[in-house]
């Protein structure tokens, strides 16, 4: 039986190749590249469960079982990781997530067009500028005395702060810097949204005397609802991992209480101490919450708003 | 029109204080976007001990090129543009071709593997292997401390290239495969001849989005490169805020704290010079197709 399916799949794959080779020929180096830079890390997964020698090679280190979790969750910053690793992103969640939607609701009323317009392209500047350069410049507004926002400080009566030393400040830094750099942008698919709805549902609104707010309320936001829905899974797939660069370009030895992550952990022990099979098993623990959180935000999303991902 | 009319006949009074509150706040938000950039621009030509004492915020003082002199004179920052030049645009044209090799065929619902690939290439978008596997990988292969680390590794991003497949089947009529096929034209041709040149939108923003990622990265050259000359803009920059940084932090102990203070402040200055040339190609970039931006960002294109 098995014989014979097996035949005739492999016939009807060599007639599609006949009629469509020019396609698997372009194809192909998409999935070489795909198996090589993707596939062969997550087999490299394994190390996380050896003890890694360069000359016996993944397969053939001794096995460790879970030696590397459970040193990591006895390790004595374990709580700190997980704590800074959620604040940051559970406040960029709370924050940079519905500020974008209000930002584009708001945009979707202004009626002079050239206000509209300018600030729109204005608001999209901040996230062409790299992280170095936005990191460069919060260190240098908020250095101690000479800094800028220490300046604007200064001149409403307020003493000056080495912001960038107090570890309480730092979440706030982070997620108000993201929202300045991301706002306008991720703005972008929600004004796109708010664009396709149809527009007699608001002049019904208006005949019925709806306000504004009241149309933002009942048209606008059922409206793009499954478009809210949709990125807000997706935001949740990657709630763990926080990026690294800006965490890693912010941090130094004053604020580090709360700016160690797993990201950056992963790279210190990784990278840093070469301690390749601790790195990855790490590494391989927050891609797994980030797994269960996504599919957990899809499930949900599936059975209360019927919207799902996939 | 006709909404605005209504509207006006009406005229609500909670509608005019919402207009009135929200032109105010988008105001406000417009000086919120862009007095930070215009801060740096107007630092990196005013006399650098008056930015550091506050006296320059809204318009430029003591106008002085100082700054910019002295970058050209930093030879590390001229390597730092090669390389990320080369990275950029070598990287943007890989990205982009690969990306229509896959967005091209997996646009085509005849063609049978379609499913099984899109599945294997999104997959990647929420699993991988993680920092060291993936270093391991860039080692082994050998691209270890060359440009190369810098485009390989990246080549295909799976969001973009679903960008342009969506785009491949919303906005390409399919019955102009049926036509060109007809004619005589094979797949190769007709997407040379006909679905490219009707994507120039989509190829202008997916375009823009590769380069700049490439132009602002830093993390690849810190994880994958560790020699000077070979070092993009990114990393030469945040080296000379590091040691502009240290510079400062050495000037409390020294007893010729005149000439300290003076190397300090030539490096401020440099430091907002510095800022505006490497921020500067991509922000004069994307107005161009900013035109485009709403119909390249598509929640359709991520949904499987």
């Amino acid at each position: 039986m098995t014989s014979v399916k097996r035949e005739t799949l492999g016939r009807k794959f060599a007639k599609d190749f006949k009629r469509n080779w020019i396609k698997y020929i372009m194809i192909l180096p998409v999935l070489v590249y795909f198996i090589i830079f993707h596939y062969v890390p997550m087999y490299g997964i394994l190390l996380a469960f050896k003890d890694y020698k360069i000359k016996l090679g993944i397969l053939g280190s001794p096995w460790v079982g879970l030696k590397y979790f459970e040193r990591f969750f006895s390790t004595y910053n374990f709580w700190n990781l997980i704590q800074n690793t959620l604040t940051l992103s559970v406040y960029s969640l709370l924050v940079g997530f519905p500020i974008p939607i209000i930002f584009a609701l708001c945009l979707n009323y202004l009626r002079k067009r050239r206000l509209k317009k300018t600030v729109q392209m204005i608001s999209y500047a901040p996230h062409f500028i790299s992280t170095v350069v936005i990191c460069s410049m919060i260190t240098m507004f908020t250095t101690q005395n000479t800094g800028v926002f220490n300046v604007l400080r200064g001149l409403v009566g307020l003493e000056s702060i080495d912001f960038m030393a107090v570890p309480k400040l730092f979440k706030h830094i982070y997620v108000w810097s993201g929202v300045w750099q991301g706002m306008g942008w991720s703005a972008i698919i929600y004004v796109s949204a708010l664009a396709g709805v149809d527009p007699e549902l608001h002049e019904a609104a208006i005949m019925d005397g709806a306000t504004k707010i009241q149309r933002m309320r009942h048209i606008d936001i059922p409206s793009i609802k499954s478009t809210i829905i949709m990125l807000f899974i997706l935001r949740m797939g990657s709630l763990m991992s926080v990026g690294f660069e800006k965490v890693y370009l912010l941090q130094n030895s004053l604020n580090r209480p709360a700016s160690e992550i797993i990201s950056t952990y992963v790279y210190k022990v990784g990278l840093i101490d070469n301690d390749y099979g601790y790195s990855t098993a790490v590494g391989l623990f927050n891609t797994l919450i980030n797994v269960i959180l996504l599919v957990g935000a899809n499930v949900i999303s599936k059975k209360v708003a019927d919207e799902s991902l996939f | 029109m006709r909404k605005q009319r209504v509207n006006r006949v009406k005229g609500f009074k909670s509608d005019k204080i919402f207009d009135g509150v929200n032109v105010v706040v988008m105001l406000a938000l417009l000086v919120v976007f862009a007095w930070p950039l215009w801060f740096v621009l107007i630092a990196s030509i005013s006399d650098p001990i008056l930015v550091m004492s506050g006296k320059v915020l809204l318009i430029p003082k003591q106008l002085t090129l100082e700054g910019y002199e002295q970058m050209l004179k930093y030879k590390e920052l001229w390597t730092g543009y090669a390389n990320t030049i080369f990275v950029t645009v070598v990287g943007t044209v890989l990205n982009l071709i690969t990306s229509v090799c896959f967005a091209y065929p997996l646009a085509d619902k005849n063609f049978k593997p379609r499913r099984v690939l899109l599945l294997i290439f999104m997959f990647t978008m929420y699993f991988s292997g993680g920092l060291i596997p993936g270093y391991l990988v860039v080692k082994n292969v050998g691209l270890l401390n060359t440009r190369w680390a810098m485009i390989i590794p990246s080549l295909v991003s799976v969001y973009n290239s679903l960008v342009i497949r969506s785009y491949f089947i919303n906005s390409i009529p399919a019955e102009l495969e049926e036509a060109s096929l007809l004619d005589g034209a094979n797949s190769a041709q007709y997407l040379w001849r006909v679905v490219l040149p009707l994507s120039k939108p989509v190829l202008a923003v997916v375009g823009l989005y590769y380069a700049v990622s490439h132009w602002n990265d830093y993390y690849t050259a810190l994880i994958y490169v560790y020699k000077d000359e070979l070092y993009p803009l990114q990393t030469v920059l945040r080296n000379l805020l590091l040691s502009t940084q240290a510079l400062m932090n050495d000037t409390a102990g020294i007893v010729d704290a005149a000439a300290m203070e003076e190397a300090f402040n030539r490096a401020m200055t440099m430091k907002y010079s510095v800022i505006i040339v490497a921020a500067a190609p991509m922000l004069c970039l994307y107005p161009f197709v900013q035109k485009f931006f709403v119909k390249g960002v598509m929640v359709g294109a991520v949904k499987g």
